[in-house]
């Protein structure tokens, strides 16, 4: 156990130094210069110096050596300061990304954990429906290998467009300020389920899939062919191959993260649902390169800390995890 | 011929499976599109080069009128700017097959390499690269190709599918690293040990060949994989900077409002081929796992 977590941990701690240094670096090094870009878009703002003297002084400091930069930008990055930024000056991108961060978890937790239990429940039912079996599995092949961004267009196309349901832009209605009351719930609520559904659906293929798998592995499996001959129901030896097969899944889920996180980027872009996504893609086409940034690390951290849960979750639910682990499987 | 092939019985297996041949057939077709493409594209714009439009062949002329639907002079119509769709359609496929074929290439090479060294050297050795594996396999990926496209001034086709084969190898490394382990231990491989055969030719005689058909498969699934993540990094903005792809097709039409406007020839052909593409690369890699796993073939 201890040594499982502590092993999980370094390689976190590892990842996230990485990732920041990363996040410091290729501005840095990258071909054509891209700091002197950035300082020549800052000087056409007001209130130029200002900035220049803040952030860029603490953080970049071009005239001190490297290693210095470097613990600047550390310095930096620990007081919570991403810079500021251009496209929406002069806000600092610290608070920008703040006021995203409601809409992606409303957003991501509720499609990623229905997707995953849904995804699962369907997987296992396949398993042993043949009729299913022939007829949903083959299509949730085709939305695994859909582009999550693809599928969003032709929802928001389908449901916005030819038949005009939903509202395919935004997270509210635009003569709305959010507030804590019924009607802008109800308007967030009515926004919110075009996006929620194009997640819902795509990731839903992929679980399914992967437990149909397992669970066919599973009940070919020696355990299950014992428990066959002693006369057991069905029903009960789905449930001890269920059991068994859920754990590559939670495994699954960590693998898939990164993958997910990038979907709902592109997905937030096609319904212009202002969370990371969209900002992202506004930074992108601003050329903002501080919220890019804060953009990436703000990703990079969420998905590590979410592995990290993923990872403590698992030893909850499998205990022969510390011995497995130690003898290096 | 059929003798010959059930002394080759995985090739009989490959070749008798139906979703082997039928997604094989679909990726030749879809090959055969983008070889042929431009010459279709003559067929399809005779009426501009006859009347001495000569651009008319670049997809990134604006020739036609904006937003028609499709018709016989324009086979899937135009977008807001008087661009033939078919046209950067096939263009796109190009590039997407290509960064398919050199994304994933690299990917499974890079996973191959280190997950091969670290399975079948083990030690020290074997410790760093799963760490640098692990570290690779937590950092979303996409993020990082974000990060590293957005300080590039000029990108092509090349460079994108450098850096998506250079992010995408850890699974790979994860997985050839376990298949490595399992076939060091097998019986031949300590017969030949124990025989004082050496190294190199037990890595390449006795491990190599039982990993050639795992090796294929996962060259398909990373020439899947490397199309949806150049897809995706098109549709953010991040694509080749020159010239056309199928993800950036797909960002115009979400910025132009195609959605809107019901442009659907605009918005279904990109999305469709590659989700068909990926489709059948999966049924091939499926196809592939029951001809070269006995337990799975159906008798």
């Amino acid at each position: 156990m201890g040594r499982y977590l502590s092993k999980k941990i370094t390689i976190y701690v590892l990842t996230f130094f990485i990732a920041v240094t990363l996040d410091w670096a290729i501005p840095r090094f990258m071909p054509g210069n891209p700091i002197s870009i950035l300082v020549s878009r800052f000087s056409a703002l007001p209130n130029a110096r200002k900035v220049l003297t803040s952030y860029f002084t603490q953080s970049f400091g071009l005239d001190k050596p490297i290693l210095v930069q470097y613990l600047n930008f550390w310095k930096a990055f620990f007081h919570g300061d991403l810079g500021i930024s251009v496209y929406l000056y002069p806000k600092p991108v610290i608070d920008i990304i703040k006021e995203s961060l409601p809409y992606d978890i409303a957003l991501l937790l509720p499609s990623i954990t229905l997707s995953w239990i849904f995804g699962n429940w369907l997987g296992a039912l396949a398993a042993k429906n043949r009729i299913l079996d022939k007829t949903l599995i083959p299509v949730l092949y085709v939305f695994t290998a859909m582009p999550y961004f693809w599928f969003a267009i032709i929802i928001a196309w389908i449901l916005g467009v030819v038949v005009p349901i939903f509202p395919i832009s935004g997270a509210y209605s635009y003569s709305m300020t959010p507030e804590l009351s019924w009607t802008f719930f109800l308007d967030f609520l009515y926004h919110w389920f075009l996006p929620f559904l194009t997640l819902f659906t795509v990731m839903l293929g992929g679980w399914a899939i992967g437990m149909r798998n397992m669970i066919i592995y599973e009940i070919e499996a020696n355990y299950s062919r014992y428990l066959e001959s002693l006369g057991s129901s069905d029903k009960l030896i789905l449930r001890y191959a269920f059991r068994n097969a859920v754990l590559p899944q939670v495994t699954g889920l960590a693998l898939q993260l990164g993958t997910i996180v990038a979907g709902a980027l592109t997905t937030e872009m096609v319904f212009s649902y202002p969370g990371i996504g969209y900002l992202l893609l506004q930074g992108i086409l601003h050329q903002d390169y501080f919220l890019i940034q804060g953009c990436f690390l703000f990703i990079v951290l969420s998905v590590l800390a979410a592995n990290f849960l993923v990872d403590l979750i698992y030893v909850i639910i499998d205990p022969r995890v510390r011995y497995s682990y130690t003898e290096g499987a | 011929m059929k003798e010959w092939l059930k002394k080759h019985d995985t090739l009989y297996f490959m070749l008798t499976n139906k979703r082997f041949v039928g997604g094989m057939i679909f990726i030749l077709s879809m090959v055969t599109l983008a070889i042929l493409g431009p010459w279709l594209a003559k067929i399809e714009l005779r009426w501009y080069l006859e009347n001495g439009v000569k651009e008319a062949l670049d997809p990134t002329a604006n020739i036609g009128i904006p937003y028609s639907p499709p018709s016989s002079q324009h086979w899937l119509g135009t977008n807001s700017f008087g661009q033939d769709v078919f046209l950067q359609l096939v263009y796109g496929l190009r590039s997407s097959l290509l960064i398919g074929i050199i994304g994933g290439g690299l990917a499974t090479f890079i996973g191959l390499v280190v997950g091969f060294v670290s399975g079948y050297s083990g030690g020290m050795i074997d410790e760093l690269l799963m760490m640098l594996t692990n570290i690779m396999l937590v950092i979303p990926t996409m993020a990082v190709l974000i990060i590293i496209a957005a300080y590039l001034p000029y990108r092509g086709v090349m460079i994108e599918s450098v850096i998506i084969g250079f992010t995408g190898w850890p699974w790979t490394a994860r997985a050839v690293r376990s298949e490595t382990l399992s076939l060091k231990s097998r019986g031949f491989v300590h017969l030949a040990r124990i025989s004082a055969v050496k190294p190199m030719r037990i890595i390449f005689g006795e491990i190599a060949p039982n990993m050639l058909s795992y090796v294929f498969m996962v060259f398909i699934l990373q020439f899947g994989g490397s199309i949806l993540a150049a897809v995706g990094l098109d549709f953010i903005g991040l694509g080749p900077t020159r010239g056309t792809s199928l993800g950036l097709m797909l960002q115009q039409a979400v910025l132009w409002n195609a959605i809107q406007l019901g442009m659907w020839w605009w918005i279904i052909p990109p999305g469709a081929i590659i989700t068909a593409l990926v489709a059948a690369l999966y049924t091939v890699n499926t196809g592939l796992d029951e001809a070269f796993n006995p337990k799975l073939r159906e008798m």
